[in-house]
């Protein structure tokens, strides 16, 4: 099964950051990685089940994305940034509500007991 | 009282009485675009601007006098209009164009008197002080308040409509409330004598003393109470306090003064145009007389002043050529509805009546003499059937084969004309002379719900009486246009709140998962149903919130059982139960806030917040508040937040109750209720209310027998204050009513609908809700004490539960590989705490951008 991120670059170096035991189902978490912040959502039992973006939510600058609610807007698995509740789709990191905010995102994937992270694609 | 330059040009056009019908008009001129070219005086005697008086009872159950207002404080400024309160018109000077006031003259090019009437007080030998109230303005009601802080018991002279108003404001003052009417039946303008006996018959089954045919001679000093009212014929009534309300006199005084026609029973007269006997000054309301007559109501003075506004703008305006003087009113709890003939004094017409004398109730519908046409109706005891009625009445609809069917009893309620049987000139509104047409033509250009109706109409916005008229009329026109109201919850449920509410209820669901399975659409649901059904929930099961199924669907407060702050940061809230804490609680409060460098400060609900938590320092802080023996304060949960107190009896010289431990008793027991909105309640140990419990969800005021209970008020964005539900309980009788007021809401309400605003959508409004809770209309009151029983039962500390659980701390830290705090959280010290330092860059959202 293809657990990680589309568009991944055939030579992807992957990283190992946390455990999959780490992961709470249906929510984020967070990994410290290389200096910056990733929160990590899984999903299990979707047909994609975990997705890695930037835990800086852009319009307040405060690291939280990582804590936001997990939600499916039509075909779009998105988060909900917890302050100003302004959607991010986890796919490719776009902010439903304004073309100018957007979070990076990371390629991903459950390795045997670990969750492992490719170079940030944006 | 200068006009300023650049106001030269324009005609000055002013307006005496503010009042109902003078701020229609001025709200009619201010929307005709008047300003541009007049320049708008208003004169009001009192201090108040223009209040709601229809609704002047309201006073003493809960409103104010800034909820009764017409307008908001800053609409006469905001358009450029001179208001002038407090400052009585003296004199017209027809001549010179002038008026005189105290403070000085004001020149007039057009002037409309609005003054509206006063009440007629017969002349009665003995009838002065606290035996000769008037009930007309709030600074009578006042003056009716203060007379009845020591009184047993009261009378109201004139058994009229004004009359019972003021009978229910004696009884909601707690008195013995007495009517006495001359007339041989109450409201003898508006009943006929079996109606008048049934409405009776009501009334004084709610404990009112009604005495008619009774002339009062004089006013002695009483035995048993301050006042003797001598009758006609030798009887007596003792009383504390007189209020009279035998009729309204034009208030003309300043129209005879000045020399304008006055009508033989009183009032300016005036014609078709509402102009008066000078061309330049105009008449409208009550203290105008059209035809000899006198309009007692406010839907003719609003005719009046819409048709002069228009006029006067030179815009193509109605003749005023009377008036319809139907109406429905609630008085004392009971329906009242008078249309058209309602007497039958048309020649050669038919009555139809039904009398049910087992519960007092009384229809009569008069037909012309053909038999096709409504002419009449009187109504007590069941208004349903008005609106029907009153169609036929209006509209000239052609009657069924039997007519009587349209006043007797039926099975699925009263005969509805359905809302596609009105023609397009059917009037919906009288007050704002709406008619369906001009709700279908709202529609059409984009009103999509009730609301904008009624705010681009301004239907309901009276006298509110065709509210669930114009409902019906709306809901119609949409099915109509192939339009579905669509009350869904998001896209993942097709149904509201209330009916997922019940799905989880009557199914024994208790996972989302589980739900969205059964009744909802794909997999992972959305920040709207998540929260709504984790609420739903935890108000049906009470299962800890940090449970492994339920930990996805809070909103980032609950999930952390802390509240996120700008900077990701989290503050606590322990609970400080009705606000009472031992110093050496509030040592480890200090001491735990010390450590953690966390800024402090007392909340209005009588707690502490703690600011500038990281995520994984949330568990500790709460290890070492919960040794010390805090519980949480779910100040982060749609939920029971304080139970605000003051000392009570215990230390205080006016409390009357112990309102701490009745505060404590609320507190404990409420404390882990999750409901559609947050929840805040206070108790006082007096009236004189230092806990401000007239502004919570719930209000509890101790009296000398008990406690009295107020319900769904909010402080906030749009105050509200609390409505008197209940008086004088003892405590097993408050914490049961509290019980069902409050499961009720949570089984009713919309998701983040506050109490004051569920309160206000309820149709049938606060009469509806006593009848749910304290009659217990629908037989749900055993079951709501059940289910609020569980909740109380089931109820565990949320941070303890966490605490004992090293899978669910697992959550609480800030990154799970690392062991550093986030290094971007900044703080910077003010006056001795820290705060957080300001953000580096920030990008607006969407909304803000815009």
């Amino acid at each position: 099964m293809n657990l990680s991120n589309t568009a991944v670059a055939s030579e992807t170096r992957w990283q190992a950051v946390c455990l999959a035991s780490d992961l709470v189902a249906d929510s984020g978490v967070v990994v410290w990685h290389e200096g910056e912040q990733v929160a990590l959502f899984y999903l299990p039992g979707q047909g994609q089940e975990l997705y890695a973006v930037g835990n800086r939510d852009p319009r307040s600058g405060a690291n939280i994305i990582g804590r936001g609610l997990v939600a499916s807007l039509g075909a779009t698995v998105v988060v909900a940034a917890p302050l100003y509740k302004q959607h991010f789709c986890l796919q490719n990191g776009n902010c439903l509500e304004d073309q100018t905010q957007r979070l990076p995102v990371w390629p991903v994937r459950i390795h045997g007991v670990t969750v492992e992270l490719g170079q940030r694609l944006r | 009282m200068q006009a300023t330059a650049n106001e030269a040009q324009r005609a000055r056009l002013v307006i005496v009485g503010n009042g109902m019908v003078g701020h229609h008009c001025v709200e009619q001129l201010i929307e005709r675009g008047a300003t541009a070219h007049f320049e708008l005086h208003v004169f009001g005697e009192e201090r108040q601007r223009a209040y709601d008086r229809v609704h002047l009872s309201e006073y003493f159950t809960g409103s104010c006098a800034e909820t009764l207002a017409l307008c908001a404080p800053d609409y006469y400024s905001r358009h450029g209009v001179h208001l002038h309160l407090g400052e009585a018109v003296l004199d017209i000077d027809r001549e010179r164009q002038e008026l005189l006031t105290a403070e000085g003259r004001l020149g007039y090019d057009q002037l409309i008197l609005a003054t509206g009437s006063y009440p007629f007080v017969p002349p009665i030998e003995g009838s002065s002080g606290n035996a000769r109230l008037v009930y007309r303005t709030l600074e009578d009601l006042d003056a009716i308040r203060a007379a009845a802080a020591d009184a047993r018991r009261g009378v109201v002279v004139g058994g009229g409509l004004l009359g019972l108003e003021a009978a229910n404001a004696l009884k909601s003052l707690g008195l013995e409330a007495h009517v006495v009417e001359f007339a041989p039946r109450l409201m003898p303008v508006q009943l006929d004598s079996e109606g008048g006996a049934a409405l009776k018959a009501r009334i004084e089954a709610l404990g009112v003393g009604v005495h008619l045919s009774r002339a009062t001679q004089s006013i002695s000093a009483g035995e048993q109470y301050r006042y003797r009212m001598n009758f006609d014929g030798g009887e007596h009534l003792e009383t504390d306090l007189i209020v009279f309300s035998a009729g309204i006199r034009p208030q003309d005084a300043l129209g005879r003064a000045c020399g304008l026609e006055i009508a033989a029973r009183g009032g300016v007269v005036i014609d078709n145009q509402c102009k008066t006997s000078d061309p330049r000054i105009f008449a409208i309301g009550e203290c105008a007389s059209w035809n000899g007559s006198v309009f007692g109501l406010v839907a003719p003075g609003y005719a009046m002043a819409r048709n002069l506004a228009a006029r006067l703008l030179g815009e193509a305006a109605d003749d005023f050529t009377g008036a319809d003087m139907s109406t429905k009113l609630k008085l004392l709890g009971v329906d009242v509805g008078s249309i058209g003939d309602a007497h039958g004094a048309t020649p050669g017409a038919r009555s139809y009546r039904f009398i049910d004398e087992a519960n007092s109730a009384y229809r009569r519908l008069v037909v012309d003499a053909s038999g096709k046409q409504v002419l009449g109706a009187v109504l007590v005891g069941d208004n349903s059937y008005y609106d029907t009625l009153l169609q036929y009445a209006q509209n000239g609809i052609a009657l069924p084969a039997d007519p009587a069917a349209l006043i007797l009893p039926q099975g699925g309620g009263a005969p509805a004309l359905g809302a596609d049987a009105l023609p397009d000139s059917a009037t919906i509104c009288s007050c704002h002379n709406v008619s369906k047409g001009a709700v279908c033509a709202a529609i059409d250009s984009g009103c999509a719900d009730l609301a904008a109706v009624k705010g681009c109409t301004k239907a309901a916005s009276g006298c509110g009486g065709c509210a669930a008229l114009l409902k019906q009329v709306f809901e119609h026109e949409l099915t109509a246009r192939g339009v579905t109201v669509d009350k869904s919850l998001c896209e993942h449920f097709a149904y509201t709140r209330q009916e997922l509410y019940a799905l989880v209820r009557v199914e024994g669901i208790r996972t989302f998962s589980e739900l969205l399975e059964r009744h909802g659409k794909g997999h992972v649901g959305c920040d709207i149903c998540k929260p709504a059904v984790g609420n739903i929930l935890a108000s049906c099961w009470n299962q800890p919130i940090m449970d492994p199924a339920l930990v996805p669907l809070q909103d980032t407060n609950d999930t952390f059982m802390a509240n996120m702050q700008k900077n990701g940061t989290y503050s606590v809230v322990p609970r400080i139960p009705g606000g009472e804490i031992t110093p050496q609680k509030l040592i480890v409060i200090g001491q735990v806030a010390q450590k953690y460098d966390l800024y402090t400060k007392i909340t209005g609900g009588q707690r502490i917040d703690l600011f500038g938590a990281q995520l994984h320092e949330l568990p500790l802080i709460w290890g070492e508040l919960i040794a010390a023996g805090f519980e949480t304060g779910h100040a982060y949960g749609k939920s029971t937040r304080t139970v605000k107190s003051c000392v009570g009896s215990t230390w205080c010289r006016y409390g009357v109750q112990d309102s701490v431990a009745m505060a404590l008793r609320l507190e404990d027991r409420y404390k882990g209720l999750r409901s559609p909105h947050k929840l805040k309640f206070a108790v006082s140990g007096c009236t004189r209310e230092c806990a401000e419990a007239q502004s919570k969800d719930i209000g509890v005021i101790a009296t000398d027998k008990g406690w009295n209970l107020y319900v769904c008020g909010n402080g906030g964005m749009r105050p509200r204050h609390a409505e008197l539900f209940a008086t004088d309980l003892d405590d097993e009788t408050l914490v049961r009513l509290i019980d069902r007021v409050l499961m009720f809401y949570i089984r009713t309400a919309d998701k983040l609908q506050r109490t004051s605003v569920w309160r206000e959508g309820l149709e049938g409004g606060l009469d509806y809700l006593k009848q749910v809770v304290i009659d217990d209309s629908l037989g749900l009151a055993a079951e709501l004490e059940a289910q609020m029983q569980l909740v109380v039962d089931r109820y565990e500390c949320e941070w303890a539960n966490a605490l004992g659980d090293p899978e669910k701390l697992k959550r609480f830290r800030t990154f799970v590989n690392d062991q550093r705090a986030d290094p971007d959280v900044h703080f910077v010290r003010e006056r001795g705490q820290r705060r957080p330092a300001a953000p580096l860059q920030l990008i607006p959202t969407h909304e803000e951008a815009m």
